[in-house]
């Protein structure tokens, strides 16, 4: 970046309070420092005593510096004033108010840039720095008496002990309702243009491959009454395509979108704590709720999402939950799709199934797998209104995420899936187990074959049930064990990928017990 | 430190038992050295005045204000963090 006649690299360092701790940030923010030529540090002007326990720590570090006090403006309103001059003579750096959002006191920030100098405050002693930063705040920091404001009410209220508790889980139901309510309107949108665009150039292809009738199937798949069906056809380029960016991609997008506005308004963290006393109870931490909240999207970003949690017995026991129990957008699909022609309560005894299987199999883990579990310690950021920028930029990265760390993967294991199929490799394994299982599960033998078949395929499991006339018991242990197992090819490599092959091993010998024991416990008790 | 016996009746609590909306001075952190090491950072030291905010039900964590900032602690963090209530 140019600034007078100059030119300046930009490195923006994590978010950090300390430069001495452990973890990733924190060694990757002391490193930054220790190459940069300035250092702009960016503090957060409503919450000057917090952020001085790291401004101590840099004046240490003798680099020229420059404080830049961020969300200046909303500090004012909260009634803080600084005093910029006591602050600039006893750290001894320029310290310039600004607002980063809408770019106010930037100028004056880069200007500072000439200014910047090593601080000549001498920042007392490790162990008294609490103490020290205590003297500054009551020379430079004042308050003024404001009125509460309907978001200092707001804040309170949401964390209520029991009121707070109750809006958490009411806020639970609505992101599954808006994520509902966008996602089906997407779809909407985006079906005709798939019949009007897609459906003829698959037709080109069709006639192009009709010479090739391995590429045919593998690609396009069986016509249904002499027509390419996106739901029944089940090529890749056909159903492969529809699903994952007509059916799913629209849910995916939808969730997130949701997800994304709660995190910036700020809602997460409060949700991580209204929940902790529960998860505790499941030997989890209060922050897991938000990677199996991403999971409920896509498995995928969720279980790359534990990597929040610090210790790898929370990480791998949140990924089996993620994976084997929470349903992702197709899975939630497949089981509307399914189900909601007979009613409601079918749906419902299919999620209550799912709650209670993540519950058991977190009582499971909580004794199988040892491990320190970490106590919550979490800090709560006030309410703030998203700013639309942030919120959809956010919204393109995950979206791209899913785009290119799923969906090929996908592909690739549709492809290989299909090739399989047309060997009968599968089938005749399936055929092999399935009289067995079909006993204990109340299905038909053919229905077993499609769920054998799903593990790999959710929307072909979702088309090929639908014609075997079950019944809605049958429906429900078959949605039920559909859902149980891995969403999706790319789900088993972003487990082998993250935890390795033991792990692996050990997360589908639970999924396939899981499975067969509920379906079983289901057929019995319904 | 305020001249004792003035004030004879000087309550110390952990933060679990301490009421709501109370406010006070913390004492002593009962904790390995681990835990005290990322309450250090927080600026949840001794010496310094807390307001318990809420204590969520279901042996929920307990949510206090320091300063300009909100921290919720564990239910377990919590009972070892001794706090002198101010009446």
């Amino acid at each position: 970046m140019e600034h007078g006649g100059e030119w300046y690299e930009v490195i923006d360092a994590p978010g950090t309070y300390s430069l001495e701790g452990i973890a990733e940030a924190e060694r990757i923010a002391a490193r930054l420092v220790e190459e940069a030529d300035i250092v702009i540090n960016v503090v957060d002007a409503g919450n000057l005593e917090r952020n001085l326990y790291l401004t101590f720590e840099l004046t240490e570090r003798q680099k020229p510096m420059v404080v830049a006090l961020n969300m200046w403006d909303e500090a004012k309103k909260r009634g803080i004033d600084i005093d910029l001059k006591a602050l600039e003579s006893i750290l001894g750096v320029p310290v310039v108010p600004v607002v980063a959002t809408t770019g106010e006191g930037i100028k004056n920030l880069l200007a500072a840039l000439q200014e910047a100098r090593i601080p000549h405050f001498v920042s007392p002693d490790h162990t008294r720095r609490w103490e020290e930063i205590g003297k500054v705040i009551s020379e430079v920091q004042r308050f003024s008496y404001r009125r509460p404001t309907w978001r200092d009410t707001l804040q309170r209220v949401t964390l209520l002990p029991g009121a707070g508790l109750l809006f958490g889980l009411a806020v639970l139901v609505g992101i599954f309702f808006s994520v509902r309510f966008i996602g089906e309107g997407l779809i909407h949108l985006l079906d005709p243009l798939f019949e009007r665009y897609y459906l003829p150039l698959l037709e080109r292809l069709g006639v192009l491959l009709s010479r090739y009738p391995l590429w045919y199937e593998v690609l396009i798949g069986k016509p249904v009454d002499g027509h390419i069906d996106f739901e029944l056809s089940l090529g890749l380029l056909s159903t492969g395509v529809y699903v994952s960016l007509g059916a799913v991609l629209p849910y995916v997008l939808a969730f997130y979108l949701v997800l994304g506005l709660l995190e910036d308004v700020g809602y997460l963290p409060r949700l991580a704590v209204l929940l902790d006393g529960f998860l505790h109870r499941l030997g989890l931490h209060g922050y897991s709720v938000v990677p199996m909240l991403l999971g409920l999207g896509c498995n995928v970003p969720g279980i790359m999402a534990t990597r929040v949690l610090e210790s790898e017995k929370e990480r791998f026991v949140v990924t089996v939950l993620i994976a084997i129990g929470i349903p992702c957008s197709a899975q939630q699909a497949l089981i509307v799709g399914a189900l909601a022609p007979h009613g409601v309560a079918p749906v419902l005894v299919v999620y209550g199934t799912l709650f209670a299987v993540v519950i058991s199999l977190a009582l499971l883990l909580k004794y199988l797998v040892p491990g320190f579990r970490p106590p919550l310690i979490c800090e709560i950021p006030p309410y703030r209104l998203p700013f639309p920028k942030a919120v959809l930029s956010k919204l393109w990265v995950r979206l791209r995420g899913f785009l290119r760390d799923a969906l090929p993967i996908v592909f690739l294991g549709t492809l290989i899936v299909n090739l399989l199929y047309l060997t009968n490799a599968f089938p005749a394994l399936a055929r092999f187990v399935s009289p067995w299982l079909s006993r204990m599960l109340g299905l038909p033998p053919e229905a077993i074959l499609v769920i054998a078949l799903g593990i790999l395929r959710k929307y072909m499991a979702m088309g090929l049930l639908l014609p075997l006339g079950l019944s809605v018991k049958q429906l429900v242990i078959a949605s039920v064990v559909i859902s149980l197992f891995f969403p999706c090819v790319a789900a088993f490599v972003v487990v082998l990928r993250e935890f390795g092959w033991k792990r692996l091993f050990e997360a589908v010998a639970i999924m396939l017990s899981f499975a067969f024991i509920v379906g079983s416990l289901l057929n019995m008790l319904l | 430190m305020k001249s004792e016996g003035a004030e004879a009746v000087e309550e110390i609590r952990s933060l679990v038992e301490m009421e709501t909306g109370g406010k006070g001075e913390i004492v002593r952190i009962d904790g390995g050295e681990g835990m005290v090491k990322r309450l250090w950072v927080l600026g949840v030291v001794p010496g310094k005045r807390i307001e318990k905010v809420s204590s969520i039900i279901g042996k929920g964590p307990v949510v206090i204000r320091l300063g300009q900032q909100e921290i919720a602690l564990g239910r377990g963090i919590a009972q070892r963090i001794l706090v002198r209530v101010e009446r």
